[in-house]
């Protein structure tokens, strides 16, 4: 019992990392049909800039560099920036010019991009795993301060990362459903012609999109070191594979099934590494069974679209 | 803005392609401020093709297109409403998974920050249907009902001059009557309206003038009481009788 409850907790929040890397899949692809395989890589840089940003010296293309030493919670959001202003840049230089190629185009130029920023991250933070530092309101005597609730122990950063994934989410998903650059996303999603006929700039929806998707990314990179205390060049391609696997989970283009996905994808992996024999061996194999499937069975998605549309 | 003398519209002589395929071999138009112009021609002939360069949709190989004074082509099209220039689409092109009332919303998208009730309530006065429908997804409309909520959201624009790409296809002889009389309505309520129809006989009943378009060009112009009359017209595009 008590280690069901520890489970599910460790599920939840694993759940939130995916569903915050998951948000950007599933915009991007509902606006473009673009699966942009680089989100993985773009956490990876989220992790690896809030590092950056929360040490005194870090080791830049083999060289040792002074850097500010800031606090967890403002070199979270120096990496956000950051890793948006890449993602835009991506955008612009691997996709942009083959808006109007086959889908395929597209796909491998995703694919291209992705492996080379693992490369890039590895020229120049190095192949070695680095540290990512403790963050001193989370822990106490170099140990995660945590509570017990239901039988699990519970840390504070569990805690948070469950909150902040909320919290963008349902902002992600207001921002979406009732603001004005938010009804441009959807009625470019829909109808990028006719919502450049309502006088949408469609080129700069796609930009923000691809701002939202990778700084929600960096977040979950944030997040993750700070869970897991390192990063690494090729940390993000298991994270980010998984994380489209939960936007189609929760059906891909809906901001809501990218969360609903992104926890259940948690949960089960959680559960199943821990219950079935063999299974934390296996752990990076569920989510593909999952994949498998729903492709087999419910291809929408659990919160698929399901309003017909007649031309 | 308008030198006087100047037609509201001017096109002159554009040249379209799709990749090799030449659509518009040479359109010229004008349209005088007020006035309601209809572009006939049959299938294929480059109708909707002059209203998606004049909007910026697509581009002329060759040729200009002045609107206002203002060199339309050097307009990302984007940006073609905010002057004043709004169409109606040929196949209503409605946003299937928004609501009636979105719709509407974003035919207003190039008016920022500007109260809509009004405007709502001009486009629910002329379409009563839609209100009852006004929290209904786009998609699930029926024909007649996403044409009625095209023109709407065109009229949301606020246009100064606005093009119609067919809209009464697929609407019932009842809601075709009706549909011209709105159209002639918003015409007589200040707005320009270049409209393109299979319904000849009526569009041009409706109209001050009218333009025949023949595989990309331009083959006839005249007020549209002498092109009703004109045998070859009749012949071709009004069914003879
Ligand atoms: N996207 C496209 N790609 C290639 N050719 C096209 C495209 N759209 C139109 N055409 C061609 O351009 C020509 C003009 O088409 P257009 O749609 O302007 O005709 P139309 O007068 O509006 O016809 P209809 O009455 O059937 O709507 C046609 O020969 C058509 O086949
Ligand atoms: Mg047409």
């Amino acid at each position: 019992m008590e280690q069901l409850a520890q489970q599910l907790m460790n599920g939840l929040m694993l759940g939130c990392l995916y569903a915050l890397i998951a948000v950007g899949y599933t915009m991007v692809y509902g606006i473009i049909e673009l699966i942009n395989f680089a989100f993985g890589e773009l956490f990876m840089f989220g992790t690896f800039i809030s590092i950056a940003m929360m040490v005194d010296t870090i080791t830049l293309f083999g060289r040792p560099v002074p850097m500010p030493g800031l606090s967890f919670f403002l070199a979270v959001p120096i990496a956000m920036v950051a890793v948006a202003a890449m993602g835009v840049t991506i955008e612009r230089l691997a996709y942009r010019p083959l808006r109007n190629a086959p889908r395929l185009a597209a796909l491998i130029s995703a694919i291209g991009m992705s492996i080379f920023l693992m490369n890039f991250s590895q020229a120049i933070f190095g192949s070695k795993q680095v540290f990512f530092p403790d963050v001193p309101i989370f822990t106490e005597a170099g140990l995660a301060k945590s509570l017990t609730i239901g039988g699990a122990q519970v840390t504070y950063l569990q805690l948070f990362v469950v909150f902040i994934t909320v919290v963008a989410m349902v902002a992600l998903n207001l921002f979406v459903q009732r603001t004005r650059v938010g009804r441009a996303m959807r009625a470019s999603a829909q109808d990028k012609q006719t919502s450049a006929l309502m006088g949408v700039n469609v080129n700069r929806v796609i930009a923000i999109t691809f701002i939202i998707g990778s700084a929600m990314g960096a977040l979950a990179g944030g997040l993750y070191g700070a869970v897991y205390h390192f990063a690494r060049p090729d940390m993000g391609f298991f994270p980010g594979l998984k994380a489209f696997i939960a936007a189609v989970l929760g059906g891909i283009g809906n901001i809501p099934g990218a969360f609903l996905g992104g926890l259940v994808l948690g949960m089960i992996e959680s559960l199943a590494s821990a219950y079935l024999p063999m299974g934390s061996q296996y752990r990076d194999a569920f989510a593909f069974v999952i994949l498998i499937l729903l492709l087999s069975f419910k291809p929408s998605g659990l919160l698929g679209s399901t309003v017909s549309e007649k031309a | 803005m308008a030198t006087p003398g100047e037609p509201m519209l001017r096109v002159d002589d554009i040249q379209v392609f799709y990749g090799n395929i030449h659509a518009l071999k040479g359109v010229t138009l004008e349209i005088e401020k007020g006035e309601i112009v209809t572009l006939i021609g049959a299938n294929g002939a480059g109708k909707s093709t002059t209203l998606n360069t004049i909007s910026g949709l697509l581009r002329p190989r060759s040729g200009s297109i002045f609107y206002q004074g203002t060199d339309l082509l050097k307009v990302p099209p984007y940006q073609t409403v905010t002057l004043g220039l709004s169409q109606s689409p040929e196949g209503r092109k409605i946003f299937p998974r928004m609501t009636v009332k979105e719709n509407l919303a974003m035919g207003a998208f190039s008016r920022p920050k500007q109260d809509l009730t009004a405007d709502y309530e001009r486009v629910f006065a002329l379409f009563p249907l839609l209100w009852e429908r006004r929290t209904q997804a786009g998609g699930t409309l029926s024909g007649g009902e996403q044409q009625m909520l095209a023109i709407g959201r065109a009229l949301m624009a606020q246009p100064k001059l606005l093009m119609l790409d067919e809209p009464s296809m697929g609407l019932a002889p009842m809601l075709v009557e009706k549909i011209f009389e709105i159209i002639k309505e918003i015409n007589s309520q200040g707005t320009t309206i270049l409209l393109v129809e299979q319904n000849a006989n009526v569009a041009l009943e409706i109209s001050h003038r009218g333009y025949v378009i023949e595989t990309g060009s331009i083959v006839l112009s005249d007020n549209a009481q002498a092109l009703l009359t004109n045998p070859q017209v009749r012949e071709a595009y009004l069914g003879g009788a």
